[in-house]
């Protein structure tokens, strides 16, 4: 109800006074403040902010006041109004601070439950372990050979200098096909026969896989079980290489103070040949040596069998049994828990080894 | 083989004090393995003494004889007094030497020896036998010294039984069959040790006489290089051996018969050289040594009557063969206990015709694994003097002087060693002289024509030195091989893993990844499992490579589809209280090649050609690649969120989907269509074609054929051939469209019987190239579509790569793909 050409009239702007407007800002701090919620929030706020606030009453006023006092009245008003809304805000802030928390609390739900709706499953250690052994020798810079089960008497024996009067050709080691000239093959060695026949040197490849021999399923033995050899072929290999090339091996298996014992043994397809331990640590009746696998220096007569140059070229090769490097590493005393598929027992094992 | 320690000092100076530790460690550091050392002064514990009986009191009265008696054993019990011990032997007198085991000692196995209260009298420990002491099976009496061990009452009785030795079991590998004789390992250990090694087959003996001892005639001299033989004459037929060579005889594991066959026997294991005994008298005629004839036959000495093979060598007299010649001898010319007359025989045959015969006739003798192995040619006469000796000395008798011989031997090659290739294959430096002092070491004689090149002659014990090879590894085991540095070497960049490597690691890792669990089957299958799946007569995995010498006879075939064996994992499970399953493995399976007839003949002194190996590869049995899922029970579990969901169909389809996508084959190269596939039930089984060829077979089994094998209704399985997947390309990257999809929901009513893929198919097709996705969210078969309908509800999504869409361009391209439905499976939109 100000004019601007009426007089000034103190009387009609007392809503300016400081006192007035000191007065409106901490009734407005009072009131958000005693709000308990949201909704008391909003319903206090046109009484302290809205057209009939005293600070938009006093702000009408400031048109009566003259020219001269305009501006410094402006300010003190717009001052009580931020201050009044700071304090609707942080309140606001507050309150809904104060209903997200509540609301989170009420959703409060029990994680430890279990929620195995979709089993997991898992890979079969044998593979897993081949798997990390591949991956040790590719990034030697090895390669992953393989060739058939069913495999040429040729590949499996004579290639590999085992004539054919060695007792490991009798069926009492070998599974014979009903058909001539095929065996299952004994070991993964008659790749060593294909690799050297499709490549030349210099060749580095390591052989997983599966082979077979007429044993019996025990604790210790079974017909059908898994290999790993590896072959290098190239200018200027010696026993040591070979050495050097196991003790890298048992380290990466067994740990970083597994090493490897030789002992001079007898294969038709290498010479010489070592049968070769590996000291492990870690084994579960405690530290020893573990009989591992076997190793040589390629046999010539293999070498020339496959087309190789024995006078130029000279190669090692190693073989050890996946079953029994799991069995070593990993404890376990029965193969029977290796062969049979058990669930129970592949599960525990999980993805990786 | 086992032997004493203390049979090899008479031929190796051992250190005094070299134990059996010692010893193992030498002969494995030297390649000859080492079963167990055992040794005899630990196997019977406490006072173990010589006694001598002084009175002997017979206790009447009981079930059999049982005396009780007065031993001197001098001090060794304490007191000096007699030692009281009731025995139930019978076979000393007063006087006699004996072995008494006192209160307090322990025997073989555990059994502590007290005083004890027996037959009425007090009984102070015991009179022992040989069993008793673990020296041999005889138990017919107890031990009776005999007065030349010179042992006196009191001592401790071990050294003179024999107790005090160490006993080597040992394996020996088939190139050295030098080393399955005293002599043999006393020469290694003489290595091992550096002490001097008195060599007993190199002694003095004999040669032939004008006059043979026997008149015979070698006809085959391949198979026998050399045949030699002496006779005795007179022996005492009841003389039996002397404790010493019984008891090696008895720690090798070979029974003590007659003094002359223990003799041959004695001698194998000191020498080498096998041996045989003959009945003289039982001789008729001339001794022939021959092939055996078709159809002949002989009974070996173990009973056996055996039908000979034409390969097999024979001796053969007037009446047929009388020994299978080098592996074992026959019935009617065996000495017996009547023998007056000894024919020793020793002779070299060939390895391999000796190795053929004990496998055909599975005669797996101590002198066919010496045959087999390689034995010494020079060996028979010095064998046969010390036969010779050894059966006059103690079977009485006379030699009668006439020595036979018939010696074809030919002198092992020699063989040329560069002199720096030990040093080259080894990677240690050997100087030459170190190569030419192994080599001399184990018996070859060394000759250097020029400094560089050695010429090797191995010594006649060594058949198996024939490659600069194996002279290469003598060096390396003598210099040992503990002395090889470790040095890695440098391959060449590799191509890491080929496509198809990678490919089963993945399709690996998703099955897993999706619930399945890994298994490694046998893959040996029975000829009715093809029956029980329910193939039809054509079906080509009835097909099978079969074992010509399966494990078990139930099992000969080699599996042609991984499910058979993989089913069979199922059941094992199911058996051990599993119930809720899921499986999966990845394996070879096997075709044979009907008619590809027999692989080419290759040799082995040069590569095959080309041709050659592909010709012999073409033999080899197709093995492609499976993989292979089966489900049974709940694939999603009950639990506290509510019900389960049993294993369907659906999720062995769906787990080839999962393999087929894992290894790079995405969107629309998968079709799956319906199928009709044993062992499949034929509503439920689904063909997974890519790139329009099928490559495997999954749904629900046939309830036929789950009963048949025992498993669970609605079982499930997938298999599909891994090969045929095709090998992942590089994937172009397709265009993201950011522009906002339009989504249009249909709902078309079919009949009942088109498949959902067909009708999928047609919208695709149908909408064109602005279709982004379409995702089928409802199937309902019910009254409101009527009878033989239903009803799919599709979620379109439309996009353009290049704008937003209108509402005009979505409807009319949604259009398009009910209409193309509506042509191709009669498709009509719902409600109208």
């Amino acid at each position: 109800m100000t004019y601007r050409n009426d007089p000034y009239d103190p009387k009609q702007v007392a809503l300016l006074d400081q006192g007035a407007l000191d007065d409106a800002v901490s009734e407005a701090e009072k009131a958000f403040a005693a709000a308990a919620d949201l909704d008391a929030l909003a319903a206090a706020k046109p009484l302290h902010l809205g057209d009939r606030a005293p600070v938009s009453l006093a702000r009408r006023e400031i048109g009566a006041l003259p020219p001269a006092a305009k501006a410094d009245a402006g300010k003190r008003v717009n001052r009580a109004r931020g201050l009044i809304e700071h304090a609707f805000q942080q309140r606001r802030a507050e309150l809904e601070r104060e209903r997200a928390d509540r609301v989170l609390a009420e959703e409060r739900v029990d994680v430890t439950l279990p929620w195995d709706r979709r089993p997991r499953g898992a890979r079969h250690p044998l593979s897993t372990l081949t798997e990390r052994i591949e991956d040790l020798f590719v990034g030697m810079g090895y390669e992953v050979a393989e060739g058939p089960e069913v495999e040429l008497e040729w590949a499996n024996f004579d290639a590999l200098n085992i004539g054919p009067d060695n007792p490991v050709r009798g069926t009492m080691d070998t599974f014979y096909v009903d058909a001539p000239g095929l065996v299952l093959r004994t070991h993964t060695s008659p790749v060593q026969a294909r690799t050297m026949l499709a490549r030349k040197p210099p060749i580095y490849v390591i052989v997983p896989g599966r082979v077979y021999r007429t044993d019996e399923l025990d604790a210790t033995h079974t017909p059908v079980f898994h290999q790993v050899e590896g072959l290098v072929v190239d200018e200027g290999i010696t026993m040591a290489h070979l050495r050097g090339t196991l003790d890298h091996f048992a380290r990466v298996m067994f740990g970083p103070d597994a090493r490897t014992r030789w002992r001079p043994h007898y294969f038709p397809f290498t010479e010489p040949s070592a049968e070769f331990d590996v000291w492990f640590p870690q084994h579960r009746d405690g530290p020893q040596w573990v009989e591992w696998g076997g190793c040589g220096m390629v046999n010539p007569r293999v070498l020339r069998a496959c087309g190789i140059d024995p006078d130029r070229y000279s190669g090692f090769a190693f073989g050890m049994g996946i079953e029994r490097t799991l069995m070593v590493r990993h404890g376990v005393s029965d193969m029977h828990d290796l062969v049979e598929g058990d669930v129970r027992f592949t599960r525990s094992f999980g993805m990786e080894v | 083989m086992r032997v004493g320690i203390s049979w090899l000092r008479e031929y190796v100076d051992l250190p005094p004090d070299a134990s059996g530790v010692d010893v193992e460690a030498a002969l494995i550091g030297l390649g000859i393995e080492v079963e167990s050392v055992v040794d005899l002064r630990e196997t019977v514990r406490g006072p173990l003494v010589v006694g001598v009986v002084l009175e002997i009191e017979e206790l009447t009265g009981f079930k059999k004889a049982i005396r009780f008696c007065r031993v001197d054993v001098r001090s060794a019990n304490g007191t000096g007094e007699p030692q009281e011990v009731v025995c139930g032997a019978t076979n000393f007198t007063v006087g006699d030497t004996v072995v008494v085991i006192l209160p307090g000692g322990v025997l073989p196995g555990g059994v502590e020896v007290g005083s004890r209260r027996t037959y009425g009298h007090n009984s102070n420990g015991m009179i022992c036998s040989e069993r008793e002491l673990g020296l041999g099976d005889d138990h017919t009496g107890i031990i009776v010294l005999p007065p030349s061990t010179g042992a006196r009452p009191g001592d401790d009785a071990r050294p003179v039984i024999g107790l005090d030795d160490v006993v080597l079991e040992l394996e020996i590998t088939p190139d050295r069959g030098y080393a399955m004789s005293v002599r043999g390992i006393a020469r290694e250990l003489s290595h091992a040790f550096g002490v001097p090694f008195r060599d007993p087959g190199l002694g003095a003996a004999p040669g032939a006489t004008a006059e043979p001892a026997y008149p015979v005639t070698v006809e085959d001299t391949v198979g026998c290089d050399r045949f030699a033989g002496r006779v005795v004459r007179g022996i005492d037929p009841i003389a039996v051996s002397p404790q010493w060579i019984r008891r090696r005889l008895t720690v090798a594991g070979i029974r003590a018969l007659s003094l002359a066959v223990d003799i041959t026997n004695y001698l194998m294991l000191e020498l080498g050289q096998p041996m045989h005994a003959f009945d003289l008298d039982r001789l008729v005629g001339p001794l022939v040594v021959r092939r055996a004839r078709p159809g002949e036959n002989l009974t070996t000495l173990d009973g056996v009557a055996r039908t000979l093979d034409p390969e097999d060598m024979v001796i053969c007299d007037d009446t047929g063969p009388i020994s299978l010649a080098a592996v074992m001898g026959g019935q009617t010319s065996e000495v017996a206990p009547d023998t007056v007359d000894v024919l020793f025989e020793a002779a070299h045959w060939e390895p391999a015709m000796v190795g053929r015969t004990a496998r055909r006739h599975r005669l797996f003798s101590e002198a066919a694994k010496r045959w087999e192995r390689g034995v010494d040619p020079r060996l028979p006469l010095v064998a046969l003097d010390r036969a010779v000796a050894l059966l006059t000395e103690y079977g009485g008798g006379s030699d009668d002087g006439s020595v036979l011989d018939i010696d074809h031997v030919r002198p092992p090659a020699a063989v040329t060693l560069p002199a720096d290739l030990p040093s080259r294959r080894i990677g240690v430096r050997y100087p030459p002289e170190r190569v030419a002092e192994t080599l001399t070491t184990v018996g070859c004689t060394v000759d250097a024509p020029d400094p560089d090149l050695f010429v090797v002659k191995p010594p006649s014990w060594r058949p198996d030195l024939v490659d600069p090879a194996d002279l290469v590894e003598e060096v390396a085991r003598l210099d040992g091989y503990e002395k090889v540095p470790s040095d890695l070497p440098r391959a060449p960049a590799g191509r890491g893993l080929t496509a198809e490597q990678r490919r089963r690691r993945t399709v690996g890792r998703a099955l897993a990844e999706n619930g399945f669990v890994e298994v490694l089957s046998y893959p040996f299958v029975a000829p009715g499992v093809s029956d029980a799946l329910g193939l039809p007569p054509d079906d080509p995995r009835r097909e099978a490579v079969r074992l010509a010498n399966p494990l078990s006879e139930e099992e000969p075939l080699m599996r042609t589809s991984l499910l058979p064996p993989l089913l069979g994992t199922l059941r094992r499970n199911l058996g051990r209280g599993q119930r809720d399953l899921a499986l999966y493995e990845i394996g070879l399976v096997f075709h044979p090649r009907p008619g590809a007839g027999v692989p080419p003949a290759m040799g082995v002194d040069d590569r095959p050609s080309d041709e050659e190996f592909a010709a012999a590869d073409a033999v080899v049995p197709e093995q492609p690649w499976h993989l292979a899922t089966v489900l049974a029970g709940e694939i999603e579990p009950t639990g506290w969120w509510g019900a389960g969901r049993p294993a369907s169909w659906a999720d062995a389809i769906e787990s080839g989907r999962t393999a087929i996508a894992a290894v790079g084959v995405l969107g629309d190269r998968l079709d799956v269509h319906r199928a009709e596939r044993a062992p499949w039930h034929p509503a439920r089984c689904a063909e997974l074609v890519v790139d329009g060829t099928v490559v495997g077979y999954a749904g629900e089994l046939h309830p036929a054929m789950c009963a048949a094998l025992e498993l669970p209704r609605r079982t499930c399985a997938m298999e599909l051939t891994l090969d045929a997947l095709p090998l992942p390309e590089v994937v172009p990257a397709p265009a993201i469209s950011s522009f906002p999809p339009a989504l249009i929901d249909v709902a078309l009513v079919v009949d009942a019987e088109v498949a959902a893929a067909d009708v999928r198919r047609a919208l695709v097709d149908g909408a064109g190239p602005l279709l982004e996705s379409v995702r089928l969210f409802d199937l309902y078969a019910g009254e409101q579509v009527g009878p033989g309908r239903k009803s799919l509800a599709y979620k379109l999504t439309f996009r353009a790569p290049d704008r937003t869409l209108t509402v005009e361009e979505a409807v009319a391209a949604r259009d398009a793909a009910v209409a193309e439905a509506a042509s191709r499976v009669g498709a009509v939109l719902r409600g109208k």
